[in-house]
């Protein structure tokens, strides 16, 4: 059996397109994720019995389900609710809703950190209201997060290779169009495998070292 | 859905909890020998490790299933499609745990090797009466975890072609028409193993967060 690499390579403008999707496809799931994340903290700390109960629910069933079923869930269930999206879109749909159950949690656990002390103080040592929200509330907690949040964007980023399964742009879709073509499977899952690779390590590389210089004031 | 259609699905419940059961007990003792290899005071076996652990979190579970199921025909194991995907979990699963028990390794505290020093053990006898079940305590929780995450994860075989429980939910919902209610039902079954398992996780965690805290 002789490898042949050659019908891969030749791809390569369509390779860097999916690479392409594959991006577009994390940053939009995980804007959403975000923003589900926030909405999420802000519900629960109404501390309303109720609304509590349902954002629980929401995040212990996306985190005790595969995305899988997640998505293919989302893919049918979005057309019966009179949402037509396409494929792409329904996969951040669906990112959004899976990422957004973790972020949820990863927040909380960031704004429960900051002791209440803390603002009191800040406030007695005369810092202006919105001084002391922004250096002694939201900076620190944002420092606790970012890590949590980096290793969720990666991990977001891998998932999107589940998305081919409702046939959405991105690059796992991409190369099973390139193998269909070239019948060289190997040849094309081993290149896609090390092309992710360079992806979560350049993203792991870029996020540390923005979050160095976002938050490198000292630790104490 | 008649109960025929609940049976089918049924029976690719035992095949996801069959690929678990084999991914997490293959995962064991590669695990631990990513681990040992992780701690170990030679630099060279130290750096094998990082790559593998590496490799495994830093690629989608999806390409790891690709290329073990293209990729051993290659090497010349013609293997059966569940033999190919239980390999890739077994590997999967050896760099995910051998990431964890590296942690509870090093969380053990150092008094614990230098007492053991002090009392004359050898090197083996220190990591496998002294450190080891410790650490084996300290990764429960993370150790559960994770099998959660595995049973997830066999989903994943159907994309490949396996029939396991989400792909018995795509034949069944193909043959009636109902996808929503079927992958409602798929979803349930996930949650009815999952759910159990991540409440036990969360229970370990916080009697051991008060045990840490006396």
């Amino acid at each position: 059996m002789k490898l042949d690499f050659s019908v891969v390579a030749d791809a390569w403008p369509t390779l860097l397109s999916g690479i392409m999707g594959t991006f577009y496809l994390a940053f939009a799931g995980m804007a959403l994720a975000l923003v589900i994340g926030v909405l999420g903290v802000a519900i629960l700390r109404l501390h309303k019995a109720v609304p509590s109960l349902l954002v629980n629910a929401f995040i212990e069933i996306i985190r005790n389900t595969p995305f899988l079923v997640q998505i293919y869930f989302v893919f049918f269930a979005l057309p019966l609710a009179g949402v037509r999206l396409n494929p792409t879109l329904t996969a951040i749909v669906a990112l959004g809703l899976n990422g957004g159950a973790y972020a949820i949690e990863i927040i909380r656990g960031g704004v429960e950190s900051i002791p209440k002390g803390q603002t009191e103080a800040g406030l007695a040592l005369g810092l202006h209201k919105h001084e002391v929200f922004r250096l002694i509330v939201l900076m620190p907690a944002l420092r606790a997060i970012y890590p949590s949040l980096s290793s969720q964007f990666i991990l977001l980023t891998l998932t999107t290779a589940i998305c081919t399964s409702i046939s959405a742009y991105e690059l796992t879709y991409v190369g099973q169009r390139i193998e269909a073509e070239t019948f060289r499977s190997f040849e094309v899952y081993f290149t896609l495998t090390i092309i992710y690779l360079l992806i979560s390590l350049v993203t792991m590389w870029v996020l540390s070292t923005i979050g160095r210089h976002a938050f490198n004031y000292p630790q104490r | 859905m008649d109960i025929q259609h609940f049976t089918y699905l049924l029976q690719g419940l035992v095949w996801t909890l069959f690929l678990a059961v084999i991914g997490f007990a293959g995962g064991i003792p590669f695990g631990i020998l990513v681990a040992l290899m992780r701690v170990s005071s030679s630099p060279w076996l130290r750096r094998a490790a990082m790559a593998w652990i590496g490799l495994f979190q830093g690629t989608p579970l999806l390409m790891q299933l690709f290329v073990a199921y293209f990729g051993l025909p290659l090497l010349g194991f013609n293997v059966a499609a569940w033999a190919a995907v239980a390999v890739a979990l077994t590997f999967h699963a050896s760099a995910f745990l051998g990431e964890i028990w590296r942690g509870a390794i090093e969380a053990v505290p150092r008094g614990q090797t230098e007492a053991a020093l002090a009392l004359g053990l050898h090197a083996r006898s220190r990591m496998v009466d002294v450190i080891m079940p410790q650490a084996f305590k300290l990764s429960l929780p993370a150790t559960v975890g994770f099998l959660v995450q595995l049973l997830k994860g066999t989903s994943l075989a159907a994309i490949v072609g396996f029939v396991e429980l989400t792909r018995s939910g795509t034949i069944v919902s193909n043959q009636i028409y109902r996808p929503l209610l079927v992958f409602g039902v798929v979803g349930a079954m996930y949650f009815a193993m999952c759910w159990p398992l991540s409440l036990w996780g969360r229970q370990l965690e916080r009697r051991m967060a008060a045990a840490t805290a006396k």
